[in-house]
């Protein structure tokens, strides 16, 4: 782990390791938690920061784990200088916030769930900027919006919260679905989802018949996230998550991520016409919408998230010029606004936490209360507007040169330099705002707090923020220099321009653009100072309401789902049936429409008389079945009994004895199962058709007859034609080859079952367990029908008698009817039970296996129930039919982990011989353990359905039942 | 007539008349009346079926038929069990 590739690795994993712990803690371990992402997080920036040389000079580190070698996709981290700066900060900013949040959070919340979301957040954020291929990055990309999602719902007592929380999830992961499919496309293009060689791929990228697709795909990704126009809405909604949240992930990491990846494959998509327009006509609007709404704001956060929308938008249009020395633009105000934005909303925190209110009309004169956090606030926020000496000025005029070079001649271009002075007006219009709203002007009046200086650990992010801001404002040659000089190679490579980060560059234009920006912002403050408070909302763009928008679509694609319900859905079975029905068969029909239907020349086999009575009675029992099956439950029941044992015989007869054996299992554990049911079902009405049957109902009878005769003759003529022709190669004979020498048994089923298929086998069990819990949930809430809570008929006639006679106790007529049967069935357990052993552990060979044996031991159990009573049963036996499922479930997947001891894949069987005394020789595999485990799952699982069942009817109603009970009786 | 002809002979005639016996089970299965002579019926059927699989496998000398009729045997007898339980006292399982 302490090679370079190692650390790599360690930096990225350590976050999730801490999310994991912390989600364990308790909700009132607030300094555990904290504590624990404090280190978390340090570690990790520690190990970025000495990674630093292994990126210098264009150099790029590479950690690749095999994950899917097949497809070609291996699990890549790849850090290079742009990865390495914005891991650094990721990181460095995440450390800030962590140590911000713990004053910030109120006791009240369960800090441990906000840190875990936190640092889970940090390592998705991590992953997205290490990934080395794109799969990877779409994939950590959905990672963030999820973990915003859960961060923005954080406190989801909150109405607001919650809708801002799914808007932002509907918003980015759709986008990020678009970004998937854009970097597939990519990946078809190019052949590799490598990001190395998808950077040495740009002309063929370019060239492509694709590219525009996957331009747009990858761009609307990068828009949504990055909240670009018209997919902007989100961003200030989500200002209803807690103030860190908001300094990390929607001004500094998050946000950014849409510009990352346009960072990223700017070498790649960059530099074509359909990019230019696109992306810098989305980036200037942003700019100019952005800035504009900022200004109106009333709402500090708001104002903030404006800006923020408004800094992206810069970003991406810097991006879009196309010009390297635009992308070194890009790059460095990307750094610059992350650490002045985020210190911004660390004060913007600090006040509201202080005041109780962010609104700017309430808010003023706090310089008095709160002397430091306002000289923070204020060179954060001149950093904002670009003023000398600030990080911010350096990289807004790099912005302003960039926007006076010629790019393309077009109007956009004409007009750049104006409005980018425009658009660097209104930031310092809405930074004056910000600053001298809050904290100058005569002392706030009404506030729900009187306001302090904050902790001062919790003005410490801020503090070294700004110091930053500083530094690099002031020195910028010799504190980010170097580090933004390996970023910018590590995206253009050769095409790296020459820059200066200088922060005299002489009387030339872009200073006087900022100038006039300065003058300009500064006198619209002094003129509109007033009116701006009372603005409702940003004036021109008002009407421009994406939650609006976005509000409309989504009612509408409900609206849609809910008539396509209406349409075709329906909550009654018997048409769902129906449908189904007639839809496979006009799907079978189809091929024979246009093909015809003709019989094989295979000679039909010579008719077996007594096999044909069999199935005579069989076919009886089953029309008979569907005859009676509405009105004369029991009747239905029992018939279908009878066409199951002539199923049975059936699979016989025709060499099928694992068939047959399963069959006849499960039809006697059907019974009882429908049997237990019934007992809960209302009791038939006398007269269904009061006054007659009705025509519609008896021409609905008719088509649906007509439906069910079409359907059944289809399937037998389907299965007669392919019968009477040869099989086509089928993987049958694969198995029935290497069954015994490759998986030590003789019975091909059960070898597929436990050893070749072993997986699927896993799957299904654990689905029969799930299936299993869920019925048993499920029956823990069961409230049967009125009439059917009560004891049946029989046992009410039955106890009458009891009591009536002299010398009898209630419960002697069914000690006596069944005190025989009772012995004999408490005997047959023990039987039964050595039978299922002995189907389990010949099973490999013969017929049999896991899932026979344990359906017999649960008719063996169900057999004592039945003889004996819950009551009896359960005070003599230990029945944990959901441990039994446990230790299965445990058993199937130890058996299956142990091939790995050997070094072989998961659920590699072992066979051989093992002598024991007496017996002698006897076979024995792995498999036979995977198969205990099929066997307990499976007596568990039935076991527990049946006696959740069977339990309903020693449970007494609940006292809410009797009551009403008691009242109906009182009335009448 | 040789010992194997007798045995061909004697298994024929009990197929023929467990094949009778199965069709008189059928008929109370499916007629009736009432819903406890479907039971015997069924009942009836099961144990006719064992005994016919029996003498498949007299017949074929394979064991795979004796070990149907075995399961057969021992648990086919839990559907009438609970058929009747469910007739008797409203309830399968109390």
């Amino acid at each position: 782990m302490t090679s370079p590739e190692g650390l790599l690795l360690a930096m990225l994993i350590l976050p999730f390791l801490g999310s994991l712990t912390a989600a364990f803690l308790k909700p009132a371990a607030r300094t555990p938690a904290w504590a624990l992402t404090w280190a978390a997080t340090l570690i990790a920036l520690g190990i970025a920061a000495y990674l630093y040389p292994a990126v210098e000079g264009r150099a790029v580190l590479r950690n690749e784990i095999e994950w899917l070698p097949s497809l070609g996709l291996n699990f890549l981290l790849r850090l290079d200088g742009l990865s390495w700066i914005f891991s650094i900060l990721v990181l460095g900013i995440g450390a800030l916030v962590t140590l911000y949040a713990r004053y910030y959070m109120s006791p009240e919340d369960p800090v441990p769930r906000f840190f875990a979301y936190l640092m889970a957040f940090m390592g998705s954020m991590l992953g997205l900027v290490l990934s080395g291929n794109l799969i990877q990055l779409a994939f950590f990309w959905e990672l963030t919006s999820l973990f915003s999602f859960l961060l923005i719902g954080y406190w989801h007592h909150n109405q607001s919260a919650r809708d801002a929380a799914r808007m932002a999830l509907i918003a980015t992961a759709a986008g990020g679905l678009c970004l998937l499919l854009g970097v597939l496309l990519i990946g078809k293009i190019v052949g590799s989802y490598d990001l190395d060689r998808v950077l040495a791929s740009g002309d063929l990228i370019q060239s492509s018949d694709l590219y525009l697709p996957a331009l747009i795909l990858i761009l609307l990704g990068a828009f949504t996230k990055s909240a670009q126009f018209p997919f902007h809405f989100w961003l200030p909604h989500a200002m209803a998550a807690p103030t860190p949240v908001s300094a990390y992930l929607h001004s500094a990491t998050m946000v950014k991520a849409g510009v990352f990846v346009l960072i990223r494959l700017w070498p790649v998509l960059a530099g074509t016409d359909a990019w230019y327009f696109i992306v810098s006509t989305t980036g200037l609007l942003t700019l100019l919408i952005g800035a504009w709404a900022a200004i109106f704001q009333q709402d500090l956060k708001g104002l903030l998230a404006y800006s923020t929308i408004s800094h992206l938008g810069l970003i991406t249009l810097l991006l879009g010029l196309g010009s390297p020395l635009a992308a070194v633009a890009a790059i460095f105000h990307a750094v610059n606004h992350a650490t002045f934005k985020a210190s911004l909303f660390m004060a913007a925190g600090i006040i509201d936490h202080e005041t109780g209110t962010r609104d700017l009309r309430s808010l003023s004169g706090l310089y008095r209360f709160m002397p430091i956090t306002a000289t923070l606030a204020m060179v954060a926020a001149a950093a904002m507007a670009g003023v000398p000496l600030l990080n911010g000025f350096l990289s807004k005029e790099m912005f302003l040169s960039a926007s006076l070079a010629e790019h393309s001649g077009t109007i956009i271009d004409q007009a750049l330099p104006a409005l980018a002075t425009l658009a660097s007006a209104f930031a310092v219009l809405y930074s004056l705002r910000f600053i001298h709203q809050t904290f100058f002007g005569p002392a706030p009046q009404g506030l729900p707090r009187i306001p302090g200086e904050a902790p001062h650990w919790m003005r410490v992010p801020i503090e070294i923020l700004v110091v930053a801001c500083l530094l690099v404002g002031i020195l910028p040659a010799m504190t980010i220099g170097p580090y933004l000089a390996t970023a910018v190679h590590s995206v253009l490579g050769d095409a790296t321009p020459a820059y200066s980060l200088a922060v005299w560059h002489g009387f030339n234009p872009p200073l006087f653009m900022s100038i006039a920006a300065l003058g300009l912002g500064t006198g619209a403050y002094l003129l509109f100072r007033k009116t701006l408070n009372r603005q409702d909302g940003a004036p021109l763009i008002r009407r421009l309401k994406g939650r609006k928008i976005f509000e409309a679509s989504l009612a509408a694609i409900v609206d849609t789902a809910r008539a396509l319900e209406r349409l075709l859905g329906t909550r009654r079975l018997q048409p769902q049936l129906r449908l189904l029905v007639v839809v496979a068969l006009l799907a079978g029909l189809l091929p024979f429409t246009r093909l015809g239907y003709g019989l094989g020349d295979h000679q039909g086999t010579v008719v077996d008389p007594g096999f044909a009575v069999v199935w005579m009675i069989g076919g009886a029992c089953a029309i008979g079945a569907a005859w009676l099956a509405k009105y004369h439950r029991l009747a239905a029941l029992i018939l279908t009994g009878g066409a199951g044992l002539v199923c049975c015989i059936t699979f016989l007869w025709l060499s099928a004895p694992d068939l047959a054996l399963t069959q006849l299992l499960v039809e006697t554990v059907t019974t009882v199962l429908l049997l237990l049911g019934l007992r809960w079902l209302p009791i038939r009405a006398e007269e269904v058709w009061p006054g007659g049957r009705a025509a519609s109902v008896t021409l609905r009878r008719a088509i649906d007859l007509t439906i069910a005769v079409a359907a059944g003759l289809g399937m037998t003529l389907i299965a007669y034609a392919v019968m009477t022709r040869p099989l086509p190669g089928s993987v049958s004979r694969f198995f029935v080859e290497r069954a015994y020498p490759e998986g030590g048994g003789t019975n091909v089923v059960n070898v597929i079952l436990v050893d070749f298929r072993a997986f699927d086998t896993l799957g299904e069990v654990t689905v029969l367990a799930i299936v299993a819990l869920t019925v048993f949930a499920l029956l823990r809430r069961f409230r049967p029908a009125q009439e059917s809570v009560g004891a049946p008929a029989q046992q009410r006639v039955q106890n009458a008698i009891d009591e009536a006679r002299e010398g009898r106790q209630v419960g002697d007529t069914l000690k006596d009817y069944l005190l025989i049967p009772r012995v004999i069935m408490e005997w047959l357990f023990p039987v039964i039970m050595v039978f299922a052993i002995y189907l389990w552990i010949r099973g490999h060979d013969m017929p049999g296996g896991g899932f026979a044996a344990g359906i017999t031991l649960s008719i063996a159990l169900i057999v004592l129930y039945m003889a004996s009573g819950t009551r009896r049963v359960e005070a003599r036996l230990r029945v944990q039919p959901a441990r039994w499922i446990g230790f299965g479930l445990l058993l199937a997947l130890l058996t299956g982990m142990g091939a790995w001891l050997f070094g072989h894949p998961f659920l590699t069987s072992y066979f051989g011989y093992l002598d024991l005394p007496i017996v002698g020789k006897v076979p024995a595999a792995s498999a036979l353990l995977f198969d205990l485990g099929v066997f307990l799952i499976v007596v568990g699982a039935t076991a527990l359905i049946l006696i959740a069942i069977a339990h309903q009817s020693i449970r007494r109603p609940s006292a809410s039942i009797l009551r009403q009970q008691a009242l109906e009786q009182g009335e009448g | 007539m040789t010992p194997t002809l007798f045995l061909a002979w004697s298994i024929t005639a009990a197929q023929v008349m467990l094949g009778g016996a199965m069709g008189c089970a059928a008929y109370r299965l499916l007629f009736g009346p009432r819903a406890q002579d479907r039971v015997l019926g069924l009942d009836t059927f099961y144990v006719n079926a064992m005994l016919m699989l029996l003498t498949f496998g007299v017949q074929t000398g394979r064991t795979l038929y004796f070990e149907a009729s075995l399961a057969i045997a021992l648990l086919g007898f839990a559907g009438t069990v609970a058929l009747s339980k469910f007739l008797m006292r409203g309830e399968v399982i109390e």
